[in-house]
């Protein structure tokens, strides 16, 4: 642990089911160097002090609105620098990954435990990007060549 | 208080009436709905559609049983506060979300305790006329949390700049 705790963690999800189980999962880690990022203002940070950073929602269906969103994650990734960025989904937690690989972040996908029998969309494109591509059920370990169980927020 | 929860993405005006009438019928006053973009107009719940998370964490401490739409969010913070929640999931084939993932975590969730799954608008009724039979949800043993927060600490460790 000693050695991580430099390191700065970029966690990010969506507002609802994906963001409270990113937290539990944040809350668990306690990473000191943690930053938080979410779509809905008014979120408390699981750890720590800092203000969570809002950024828009959008999915694709609407695409001036990732234009807006990848401009805000890419400030935002310039600006924390982070070593890894974590993410539990949906859309704008798979542009994140994407980008963080542009800064030569860490990428971590940890599908939804809403998808327990298959991957959502946004799990299914995330393969490219993350590192660490996990599912939270069990069954679903090595269902696909690169996925992985690994536990879960349960 | 009974608390009610649709989620922030889509109207779910099914389940939005069948508690309402409810609660209509049999007098209770004390129904609070989240009911995001329904357009069903409820007349015996105070309802919003949607609020900070925060300000739904309070709600949901304060509810002694909990109605939701199949979704993560409403099921893992039952289990965290430790209140019964009754799940009544959305029908992608009525339209109700994209595709069936809420069935999936209906029939995931059904042996938990404390997570009761309705299925139908008739076994919601049979739940909600047995309030006092429902038993809370429970944390767990968090063993899976802390096996995932270990490998992410390894995997954590491995990233340099």
């Amino acid at each position: 642990m000693s050695e991580n705790a430099n390191k700065r963690v970029l966690f990010i999800a969506s507002a609802g089911g994906h963001w409270i189980q990113l937290c539990r999962l944040a809350a668990e880690l306690n990473y000191e160097q943690a930053h938080y990022a979410t779509t809905l203002k008014g979120a408390k940070a699981p750890t720590g002090t800092r203000k969570v950073s809002v950024v828009p929602d959008a999915s694709r269906s609407n695409p001036a609105k990732l234009v807006v969103l990848a401009s805000r994650l890419t400030w935002l990734m310039a600006r924390v620098r982070p070593h890894v960025v974590i993410t539990t989904g949906a859309a704008p937690g798979l542009l994140a990954i994407g980008i963080a690989k542009v800064f030569g972040a860490k990428t971590v996908w940890i599908d939804s435990l809403a998808n327990s029998e298959v991957l959502s969309l946004s799990g299914r494109m995330a393969e490219r990007y993350a590192d660490l591509w996990l599912t939270q059920w069990p069954h679903l370990d090595a269902s696909l060549p690169r996925l992985r169980y690994m536990g879960s927020v349960l | 208080m009974i608390l009610l929860s649709v989620g922030t993405q889509f109207p779910f005006d099914r389940l939005v009436q069948a508690v309402d009438e409810w609660a209509l019928r049999t007098g209770r006053t004390d129904v609070l709905g989240q009911i995001g973009p329904s357009t069903y107009k409820p007349k015996a719940m105070k309802c919003f559609g949607l609020v900070s998370p925060d300000e739904m964490r309070d709600f949901q401490a304060q509810a002694d049983i909990m109605i939701a739409h199949a979704g993560m969010g409403s099921i893992l913070t039952a289990m965290e506060l430790g209140k019964p929640i009754i799940v009544f999931p959305r029908d992608h084939t009525l339209g109700e979300h994209r595709n069936g993932h809420q069935m999936d975590t209906a029939n995931r969730f059904s042996e938990t305790p404390g997570v009761f799954v309705a299925r139908s608008v008739e076994e919601l009724l049979r739940y909600l006329n047995n309030l006092q039979g429902l038993l809370a949800a429970q944390n767990g043993s968090r063993a899976e949390l802390a096996r995932l927060a270990d490998n992410l600490r390894s995997f954590i460790g491995t990233a340099h700049i």
